[in-house]
């Protein structure tokens, strides 16, 4: 079971109080009536799935209710780091390279 | 009967407090301070299991965690019942009852045994898959013989009585074991002032050191163990937990301890005590000083009760006082190994003769064999034992160096007791839940924990440290670096001297996983390296041979590790065996990872206080208590109990549906709504996100307006519905079904934090803070009227989908004239603990109208008849707002793309010939249609027949006399009038007409009066 940190609360809280959302930092497309049917399906249903550094969005759904990302290791599910909805993760995959 | 194998004095057991107990029926007796597993050896018991696959008779083996045979059904009543005890390790109290678990008609006397004997080479590893798998029919029936045979023991028939239950902690330090090593490490972190937690699975701390030889500080090691153990106990900031494994090491350092709290004690646990706990803890830093296991020899026949490890023969007469034989040979390829012939000596009972397999053994212990006149052979190995339900004798024979082959004559030895000591595996088990892969170190040949990301100490024999003074010193070091890590270094003032221990010179080791025989290993008697599961090292080799090359795989073709205990005896053999018959090295073909739990744990201690009352919250209503008087039927509706249906004395089910949904359409009914999900919206951009998330239009909704929406995912698919109100202009009440309120919720918070931050809105629950009625009928205007002053209620001034705020009885309320019936209805909805009283009022001026509560199937029954859906039931992710015939909710003009809109307009959905919502009428009006039947164009076609779309909502309508259903049909909307035909599990088909889904007042004549 995970310890997660929120950046909201300031405190590490145990998994049970978080729900995953998947993959982060996909955002909506600004201008959906010019996406193709192959970017808009893109869009819902593809993603990554990596063996290594992740970058999840997860919600204190028991708390703050705040949305927040997480780069996760997924071998080792090591939380490299937990950051605000609106920042950029620090620890990407290509930098761990 | 009479301990023929107890020593007369010795051992750490409680003299003046005999117990007897009951094994297979026989009573025995034993003392306090026995496990099952020493008193049955005192008393001479051989035969306690009878093997998984050749039914050969087995004995106890070990004496802790890795006893592989010794694994009983405990319980002295049905409710108590225990499967899967090990023997070795449960303490043993007064009136104890225990049964072995295989073998028929008797463990004694096993007619399986039979076939194992004569079939034996007739069960080749991967015989149950081989054998069993054809015709899958039948599997069922194999099972059962199968189990029964396999002697897997059974869970209790009758309810546990026990309680059980959850500990959550945080600590800075967790020593996982209780030797020398982890109480050293509890010692130093806890004199550093860290909240340490020593958790050890015996009922004693002290480890190996209970039965050990070695002195500590010039004096019997116990001593310091009981020093060390009261200074710990003094300590405020460190937990002592005996009786308690810690059976799980997960991930972020979060450690499950499972903790007998009463096992040793009786049957059931004392009047208001907890059986046993689970210890679920957040640690800083976690030190595994988990010690090691003794590896057995695999040599011919090495499964005959009288076959043990050299270390519990040790175990059994230091701790116990019993010695479980009368002649012993022991086998051995270290120095360590020689101890056992030493204990057994000193207990006074007749050492045949030590096998060392190392041609020139040069350790201290080789001379004191010879002082003490025993008989040591070197170079040799006992290559095959004799006897069946016990040992008779034993084959010696002269090895190679190598240990590969037989060099010289056989001698045969009589004995009744063969301790084998095979060397050392560290207990890596913890390490590698959390994923770590074991390393293999050359120079001890063992495994030992590889890298981890956790917190994670090692110290002692886990870390392949197998002295004494070396444990005390890892044990001393690690605890304060677990301390220095978790903050609290500088408090150690000065070192922890490090015991003062008497060193024996200790000679090298030998390499042997697989001691040869005379005979090829296929054609040698039986060589067995997973007792519980049966595998021998022929089996191992065939898998091999079979293409088997991955250990993954070996493990799996063999079920070597498979049984209850994981293989923590045989599973390095199996590998090495494995390994060499593959010609490759040890860390070349890899180890099997260990899963939790380390042993096996009751369902009491997973489940804790979390069952019954408490598993899952239940959610009441305000008015619930009301409804229980009235003798409601309930429903569960996520975590909610909603009223059902309210039956009167005497009546079928149906029979309440019936006048429950006359009462509606002819007078009044009354429906507790409190339950559907409420959101109160507010901002100066709510207006705005209401456009965005719902599918239709809100920038027109005026103040005291309602409306209703539909809620799509960017796919285009519906997942919920309701009503939303506009309370002020910035301000909206927003309404969900039961089941999806907290997911819409999560939702709108979804797409406001991470899409559109810059709208200012603001979200909040308010489900719980409302009590919600719905009165509907003709009725309902003018009882409603008898309840209010300030609220006018005329057609005129309250038009439907208007809301209005008031007093009802006299409590403040916000009513809503929305209609889920079809009929005229208003939704009163008061403060939650005003409810209970404005329904009770409202029932009060309402008896002359008859008023009627009716549950949620009346609502369902009404709401079909309007064709209204319900998301959920009629929807189930694949079905659009189009196909649903409510293209009236979609508003593409909105300048904003509305989530749903572009995935609506994907080609698949734009498709003709969907499968699309219809109402359907059935040819024998008196029919109800199952829901989930599927419809065909001609039900005599010959199977595959395409399918044209299922049942959603299927009721019987006492209003129109004949059954309703709504239901996708491919290209329904167009296809009205048409027959479709729904063929049922008894061969009968159900044929049905096409129709609108609007059964009742399609003109929606009813609710606008």
């Amino acid at each position: 079971m995970f310890s997660i940190y929120c950046p909201y609360c300031e405190e590490h809280r145990e998994e049970e109080e978080f729900h995953a959302k998947g993959q982060a930092h996909i955002a909506r497309p600004r201008d959906p009536e010019s996406c193709s049917d192959k970017e808009w399906g893109e869009y819902l249903y593809f993603r990554d799935n990596p063996r290594g550094l992740h970058h999840e969005l997860w919600v204190h759904a028991a708390g703050c209710r705040k949305f927040f990302n997480i780069t996760r290791d997924t071998q080792n599910y090591e939380i490299k780091e937990t950051y605000k909805i609106e920042a950029e993760p620090r620890i990407t995959a290509t930098q761990a390279q | 009967m009479t301990q023929t194998n107890r020593l007369p004095s010795g051992g750490r057991l409680d003299r003046n407090r005999p117990v007897t107990f009951k094994y297979n029926g026989t009573t025995y007796s034993g003392f306090e301070g026995d496990t099952l597993a020493s008193a049955l050896l005192a008393n001479g018991v051989d035969v306690v299991a009878r093997s998984f696959k050749y039914s050969r008779p087995r004995g106890i083996v070990a004496a802790g965690a890795d006893e592989p045979n010794a694994v009983l059904q405990l319980g002295a009543t049905e409710a108590t019942q225990v499967p899967n005890v090990r023997a070795t390790q449960q303490e043993l109290f007064d009136g104890l009852v225990a049964a072995s678990t295989n073998g028929w008609p008797s463990t004694d006397n096993d007619l399986m045994s039979y076939i194992g004997k004569v079939g034996g080479r007739m069960m080749p590893p991967g015989f149950y898959y081989k054998t069993f798998m054809y015709p899958q029919s039948l599997w069922d029936t194999y099972e059962k013989f199968i189990r029964k045979a396999a002697g897997i023991g059974r869970s209790p028939t009758e309810n546990d009585p026990d309680i059980y239950d959850h500990m959550n902690h945080h600590a800075d330090v967790v020593v996982v074991g209780g030797g020398p090593a982890g109480l050293s490490a509890a010692l130093a972190a806890g004199r550093a002032g860290a909240q340490v937690i020593l958790a050890d699975e015996q009922a004693e701390f002290g480890g190996m050191l209970l039965h050990s030889n070695e002195l500590i500080n010039d004096a019997p090691a116990t001593e310091w163990v009981a020093a060390v153990v009261a200074e710990l106990q003094t300590m405020d900031n460190v937990m002592l937990l005996p009786r308690s494994t810690v059976n799980g090491y997960h991930d972020h350092n979060f450690v499950t301890i499972h903790e007998r709290r009463t096992d040793h004690l009786a049957d059931l646990a004392p009047r208001g005590q907890v059986r046993q706990r689970m210890h679920r803890i957040r640690a800083g830093w976690v030190v595994l000083a988990t010690g090691a296991i003794e590896r057995p020899l695999v040599y011919a026949n090495n499964d005959v009760p009288g076959c043990m490890l050299a270390s519990a023969v040790s175990t059994y007469i230091k701790r116990y006082a019993v010695v479980p034989g009368n002649e012993l040979v022991l086998m051995t390829t270290n120095d360590q190994g020689y101890t056992a012939a030493f204990d057994w000596q000193d207990a006074g009972r007749k050492v045949v003769a030590i096998v060392d397999t190392r041609a020139e053994p040069t350790g201290a212990c080789v001379a004191q064999a010879q002082q003490r006149g025993l008989k040591v052979i070197k170079g040799s190995a006992v290559i095959e034992v004799k006897g069946s339900k016990r040992v008779s004798g034993v084959l010696v024979a002269s090895i190679d160096a190598a240990g590969d082959r037989v060099t010289g004559n056989v001698q045969q030895l009589a004995c009744d007791t063969v301790a084998s000591a095979g060397g050392w595996s560290p207990a890596v088990h913890l390490a590698c839940h959390t994923g770590s892969r074991p390393e293999w170190r050359e120079d001890i040949q063992a495994f030992v924990p590889g890298k981890t990301v956790q917190r994670q100490l090692t110290a002692g024999a886990v870390h392949g440290s197998y002295t004494l003074r070396a444990c005390l010193e890892e044990g001393i070091q690690q605890g304060m670096l677990a301390a220095t890590n978790a903050g609290f270094g500088e408090q150690i003032a000065g070192q922890i001297p490090v015991p003062t221990v008497t060193e024996t010179a200790a000679g090298p080791v030998m390499t042997l996983f697989h001691v040869p025989h005379t005979k090829p290993t296929s054609r040698a008697p039986k060589q067995f390296v997973d007792y519980q599961t049966d595998v021998t090292a022929a089996g191992i080799e065939v898998a091999t041979r079979e293409g088997y090359e991955s250990i993954e795989h070996v493990k799996r073709y063999t079920a070597m590790g498979f049984g209850t205990d994981q293989g923590k005896l045989g599973n390095i053999n199996g590998m090495a065996i494995a390994a060499k018959s593959l010609n490759k090295t040890i860390p070349e073909t890899g180890t099997t990872i260990f899963r939790p739990n380390y042993t096996p744990i009751t369902f009491g201690a997973i489940a804790g206080r979390h069952c019954k009352e408490l598993y899952d919250p239940k959610r009441y209503t305000a008015m619930h208590r009301w409804h229980l008087a009235q003798g409601a039927k309930f429903e569960d509706v996520g975590q909610w109990k909603r009223p059902w249906y309210f039956p009167k004395p005497g009546e079928s089910m149906q029979d309440s549906l019936n006048r429950e949904c006359q009462a509606v359409r002819t007078s009044a009914g009354i429906l507790d709504a409190s339950t559907l999900g409420k959101i109160d919206i507010q901002g100066r951009d709510a207006r705005e996100f209401l456009g965005r998330v719902y599918s239709n239009a809100w920038a027109k909704l005026a103040v005291g307006k309602c409306r209703y929406g539909l809620m799509c995912g960017e796919d285009g698919m519906v997942f919920d519905d309701g009503v939303t109100a506009c309370l002020a202009e910035n301000h909206f009440i927003m309404t969900t079904t039961t089941g999806g309120a907290a997911g819409v919720l999560e939702w709108l918070e979804l797409y406001h934090q991470t899409e559109w931050p810059e709208l200012e809105v603001y979200f909040n629950t308010v489900t719980d803070q409302w009590a919600t009625m719905t009165i509907s009928g003709p009725n309902s205007r003018k009882l409603l009227a008898e309840l209010t002053d300030d609220i006018d209620l005329s057609g005129d001034s309250f038009k439907f989908m208007d809301w209005k705020e008031g007093t009802v009885a006299g409590v403040p309320a916000r009513v809503f004239r929305i209609s889920f019936t079809g009929e005229l209805s208003f939704e009163v909805n008061v403060q939650a603990n005003y409810g209970m009283y404005v329904w009770e009022r409202v029932f009060e001026v309402g008896a002359k109208y008859n008023l009627t509560p009716y549950g949620t199937e009346t609502m369902h029954i009404l709401r079909a008849e309007k064709g209204f859906i319900i998301a959920g039931q009629d929807t189930d992710g694949s079905v659009t707002p189009i196909d649903l015939g409510m293209s009236w909710c979609v508003a593409n003009n909105k300048p904003f793309s509305y989530i749903g809109k572009r995935g609506m307009a994907r080609e698949d959905c734009l498709k003709e010939n969907r499968k699309q919502l219809v109402g359907l009428k059935t040819r024998d009006p008196e029919v109800v249609i199952p829901e989930g039947a599927h419809a065909v164009e001609n039900p005599n076609q010959a199977a595959p027949v395409p399918m044209l779309g299922h049942v959603t909502s299927s009721y019987y309508s006492a209003c129109l006399g004949h059954s309703i259903a709504m239901g996708f049909i491919r290209g329904g909307h167009d296809r009205m009038g048409e027959t479709v035909y729904y063929p049922q599990p008894d061969g009968s088909v159900i044929e049905a007409e096409i129709c609108s889904p609007i059964f009742l007042d399609p003109k929606g004549e009813r609710q606008n009066v």
